[in-house]
């Protein structure tokens, strides 16, 4: 295998469960097996995408001012945007912190699940799990919360603000999907699903 | 394969690349395909020896976002009406506006988010792309480092334009207060979009060649 980094060139070995083999020339992490990895992956999959739904429609932030109560749940934030020029800022926020990971989810569900329960890959795994790997980036969930923060800040002096079960959601969300990419070893994912297919 | 082989990351010659080799590598998945193959057998990502496009995408989206960003900071970037009262903030404004109020540290967090971290991204982009270039070669684990850095934190720079959703979305208190996001808004959204696909497009593996270069 070639190092996807700097292409130095290695010879595959059985890298040890729970330890890590990095390129020799450029020190990238290349595999980094772990004890039922792809169950723990799938598991958090599917539970980020369960919170997912939580999350968006669920109250997020309650602001009390003059005796008036406003809610507001993620849903409502993507569609402030929706007039006029601003219509491509909505279109980019809700595809930035809903529509990616949620695709990034039931695309790793698709690819790994059949394996996880002993089957063989899904027809079009190879492609599903490439996507999820090309959306990685643009999935901005864990940002959205540190924004909130920030916002909450900055209201705070206008009006009483209290958090809605939307936000532990979304906090419940950001965490299940570090744990899930930190489990993530994807050279070894991409080998186990080539082994599979094989078979 | 080493195996947490760390004495021997510093030794950066004598080493077997794929395309010295006469092989291609995947930057996806890693295998090794031989030097003509177009598309990866194991992951289906198309196979390139070295990206000959790559340098010229990495500076047209860096241009478009340095553009982008421009407007991002002269134009508002938040519309706030309270009691009648209309006020127009800029990145910087609202930065200010945190910082009297005497929230130092969110008032950092948007700084460095809005401010330090794109011009920063611009600065290091631009110094990978010209270093790659450059006969003499430097610490390849340094800018090796840097691109990683780069290409992690980029995306952290989306901080203030959530902000600004979610207060539009939530001060819609008809009398006291409403906030409506200003044109900044989508051309910040843009820029940092536009450097995230420049950074995306750097193969880092041209760090790397540099170093075959003087030895073959």
């Amino acid at each position: 295998m070639a190092c996807p980094r700097c292409d130095a060139l290695h010879r595959i070995t059985d890298v040890p469960v729970g330890s890590r083999a990095r390129c020799h020339r450029c020190g990238t992490v290349l595999m980094a097996p772990r004890e039922g990895a792809l169950t723990q992956i799938v598991m958090l999959a599917a539970t980020a995408f369960v919170l997912m739904f939580a999350a968006v429609f669920f109250p997020f932030l309650e602001l009390e001012a003059g005796g008036r109560i406003q809610r507001s749940s993620v849903f409502d934030a993507v569609m402030a945007f929706s007039e006029g020029l601003m219509l491509p800022l909505s279109v980019a926020v809700a595809g930035l912190i809903v529509v990616l990971p949620l695709l990034r989810f039931s695309a790793i569900l698709y690819a790994l699940a059949p394996m996880a329960i002993g089957w063989a890959p899904a027809r079009y795994a190879t492609q599903a799990f490439r996507i999820a790997e090309a959306m990685k980036p643009w999935a901005m969930a864990e940002i959205f919360i540190v924004g909130v923060a920030v916002a909450l800040v900055k209201v705070a002096g206008l009006a009483q603000v209290s958090l809605g079960p939307a936000f532990w959601a979304f906090v419940a969300l950001v965490l299940v999907t570090v744990l899930k990419d930190n489990f993530m070893c994807r050279l070894t994912i991409w080998k186990t699903l080539e082994e599979r297919t094989r078979s | 394969m080493q195996v947490d082989d760390l004495e021997n990351v510093g030794r950066t010659h004598e080493v077997l690349t794929a395309r010295r080799a006469g092989l291609v590598g995947c930057t996806v998945c890693g295998r090794v395909h031989p030097g003509q193959t177009q598309v990866c057998a194991r992951c289906g990502a198309p196979l390139r020896l070295r990206d000959q496009q790559s340098l010229q995408r990495v500076w047209a989206w860096l241009v478009a976002g340095i553009i982008a960003y421009i407007p991002a900071n002269t134009y508002p970037m938040l519309l706030t009406s309270t009691l009648g009262k209309k006020t127009e903030s800029t990145i910087l404004g609202g930065v200010w506006d945190l910082f009297e109020h005497g929230s130092y540290g969110i008032a950092l967090i948007v700084f460095v988010a809005s401010i330090v971290i794109p011009i920063g991204k611009f600065l290091s982009i631009a110094y990978l792309a010209i270093s790659v270039k450059s006969p003499e070669v430097i610490r390849g684990h340094g800018r090796q480092r840097l691109y990683e850095v780069v290409e992690f934190i980029g995306r952290w720079s989306m901080i203030d334009v959530f902000v600004v959703a979610i207060l539009s979305a939530l001060v819609q208190l008809n009398f006291v207060a409403t906030v409506n996001p200003g044109i900044a808004a989508v051309s910040f959204a843009l820029s940092v979009a536009f450097t995230m696909l420049s950074a995306q497009s750097f193969d880092p593996r041209m760090i790397w060649d540099a170093y075959e270069a003087d030895d073959t």
